[in-house]
Formats: structure tokens, C-alpha cells, sequence
């Protein structure tokens, strides 16, 4: 068990958030309460296809921004 | 009549595209685009709000991707990197859909574009596939630059974002349509039905508009307005205006078999 029980930090929409370590993309959207939702993920500047959620694991210091689609003009 | 307007090699009905923000709700925003009859939509790109009701109300809910063509902004983006990066996200999130508008903005006062981050955005994402409807002055050069590299629509302010100014410069825009071959739509400025009237008398290819209509006291009423005044300046344009004259020597009733004056 070793290392899972281990806590990172990472920034979410300029929030920090811990996380323990080895963390996937698509667990931390289980836990936000976003599975299903349609979103989009950016991870120090770069795209997530959401094809890849599942095999991505999160790194301590990652800055992850996460999106919809809003009114706008 | 066949009328089309032709993005990208795609056809579109209505003339007239419209922006999904400033609405008092998701209903209103509904009501007001079926009202406006657009078959283009602006939407934002936002951070989602963490401490979000999971049930709360969605755009998507209300205004469906099946039955309007979603047009993607960079609203709110200083730097090309940021757009960059926005519509990058943007094209992620609907499954690849590759029309988008790029604005670049050069101050929160003004809204006024930065035309040198704008080519420097456009130029990037040109590259990486997007269909760019680019925001920008109504300076003929700059309009002509974006053309050549290769965006798919000239969109020059007619006034101030949110201003509803109206076409304060008919004369550049002329100059934006005689010098670039896609199509040139007016984003920014509109305020009243006239004002939509009058770009597309001008010639322009479409009005793209947002608080013209959210902004009104009855938003609905003013969307079915301006649909109806961007097809009268599209017909006018099309029929072609008489020449303004100052003094008429054609009356429009005959000359001949006018009564007899009772005066001699």
C-alpha cells in the first residue's frame, strides 16, 4: 500500500486540492461529481482527451484546469 | 428565394448569429434564440464551479447541440496564448467541432481587440485545423492579413462590444467587404433592429450580436425584431436601392390626364 497512501497537492482551477498520490484523471472526476458531465481538462497546458482519463495519473504539482460551456457572446 | 449564407462550406439559412449570455435564464436564452430564428450560437468557455449543484441547469440542456451550430468564443482573452489554449479546451469538450471565434481583447474598458495578439492566435490555430470566425477592427488591412491566413470569416466590431452604438463607420467596412472574399459579419455595436438593418444593407453577410437582444426589456420580442430587420437590409442589398437624389423630376403618378384647373 504503500505509496497509495501517500497525499499530493495539486491546483484545480487555481484551487489546491490534495490528493492522494496515483490518482487518475477519471478518479479525481468521480471524485469532483463530474462523470458524465460534459467537461474538458487541460493539465499544464495540455489537452486531456477524455479517451485517456483513465490510464492518466496525476503528479504532485499539476495544474489542471477544468471547463464547460457557458452563456456568452 | 435561395439566399445562403456559406461558412466554411457550410450553408446557413439565417443571417443573423447570437450570443447565449447576459439572459435572466436558460428559458429566456431558449425563447429568444427559436425568436431571433439563428441557427449560430455563441458560447463561453469557462472554469467549472467546484462547489456546483450537480443538477443545477445546463446551456447544453437547453440549447442542444443537435439543433444549433455552437460557435465556441475566446471572450475575456488578453494573450493569443490564452485563446489559443481556450479553444483548444473548447474543441475538446465538443467532440472535435473545429468552428470557433476567435477575439483577442486588448483592455477591459474598451473591449477593443488586440489585432496583433488576434493574427498571432489566428496564425496557430489556422495551423492546428480550426475554422476561425475572427473578431476583429474594421481596419481593411488587418481584415485582408486574417483572410490570407486563411480564417473563415472577417467579423468586424460596427462600435464597442455591449455599446449599442450602431454602425458608426459604414465607409470602413465597405472597405473590409471590398477587400476580403469570405464572408464579412458584423460583431459588436448593434443595438436596435435598424442598426442590423443597415450592416446588411451595407452588404455585410451577417450580424452577429449578444446585449442587442439580452439586453433589451423584452429580450424575445427583440430577437424576433432583429431577425426581421437583418432579412429587410439583406433584401434591400440584394434589390439594390434607388440613387438618393435631392430633388425628384420622376413623379410616380402620370404627368397626363390630370383635370383641368377651374382657374384660367
Amino acid at each position: 500500500m504503500g505509496n497509495m497512501s501517500k497525499v499530493i497537492t495539486v491546483n484545480i482551477n487555481g484551487e489546491p486540492r490534495q490528493l492522494s498520490a496515483n490518482t487518475t484523471v477519471a478518479a479525481l472526476i468521480d471524485e469532483m461529481g463530474l462523470t458524465g458531465k460534459r467537461i474538458a481538462l487541460e493539465r499544464n497546458g495540455e489537452i486531456v482527451p477524455r479517451s485517456t482519463f483513465v490510464t492518466q495519473r496525476l503528479s504532485a504539482g499539476d495544474k489542471l484546469e477544468i471547463v464547460v460551456a457557458v452563456g456568452g457572446g | 428565394m435561395n439566399d445562403q449564407l456559406v461558412i466554411a462550406g457550410k450553408s446557413y439559412s439565417s443571417r443573423l448569429l447570437v450570443g447565449t449570455g447576459k439572459y435572466k435564464d436558460f428559458t429566456e436564452t431558449r425563447a429568444a434564440l427559436d425568436a431571433s430564428g439563428a441557427e449560430i450560437v455563441t458560447v463561453a468557455i469557462r472554469r467549472t464551479n467546484l462547489g456546483q449543484n450537480a443538477n443545477e441547469p445546463n446551456l447544453l440542456d437547453s440549447v442542444p447541440m443537435s439543433k444549433f451550430t455552437y460557435l465556441p468564443n475566446t471572450a475575456g482573452c488578453y494573450t493569443a496564448d490564452d485563446a489559443v489554449r481556450t479553444l483548444r479546451l473548447a474543441r475538446e469538450l465538443l467532440d472535435g467541432h473545429s468552428l470557433v471565434k476567435l477575439e483577442v481583447l486588448g483592455d477591459p474598458q474598451s473591449l477593443y481587440p488586440n489585432v496583433i495578439e488576434t493574427i498571432a492566435a489566428a496564425k496557430t490555430l489556422v495551423a492546428e485545423g480550426f475554422q476561425v470566425m475572427v473578431y476583429t477592427s474594421d481596419d481593411p488591412i488587418v481584415a485582408k492579413q486574417l483572410e490570407d491566413i486563411g480564417c473563415v470569416a472577417i467579423m468586424p466590431l460596427a462600435s464597442l462590444i455591449g455599446s449599442g452604438m450602431g454602425i458608426l463607420n459604414p465607409w470602413n467596412l465597405q472597405l473590409v467587404m471590398e477587400r476580403v472574399k469570405v464572408p464579412v459579419i458584423v460583431d459588436a455595436g448593434v443595438g436596435t433592429a435598424s442598426d442590423a438593418a443597415i450592416a446588411m444593407e451595407l452588404g455585410c453577410d451577417g450580424v452577429l450580436m449578444n446585449t442587442a437582444i439580452a439586453g433589451a426589456k423584452d429580450p424575445v420580442l427583440m430577437a424576433s425584431a432583429m431577425k426581421k430587420g437583418v432579412e429587410a437590409g439583406r433584401e434591400a442589398f440584394l434589390a439594390g436601392r434607388m440613387p438618393k437624389k435631392l430633388y425628384s423630376a420622376s413623379p410616380s403618378s402620370p404627368t397626363a390626364g390630370i383635370i383641368s384647373s377651374t382657374r384660367s
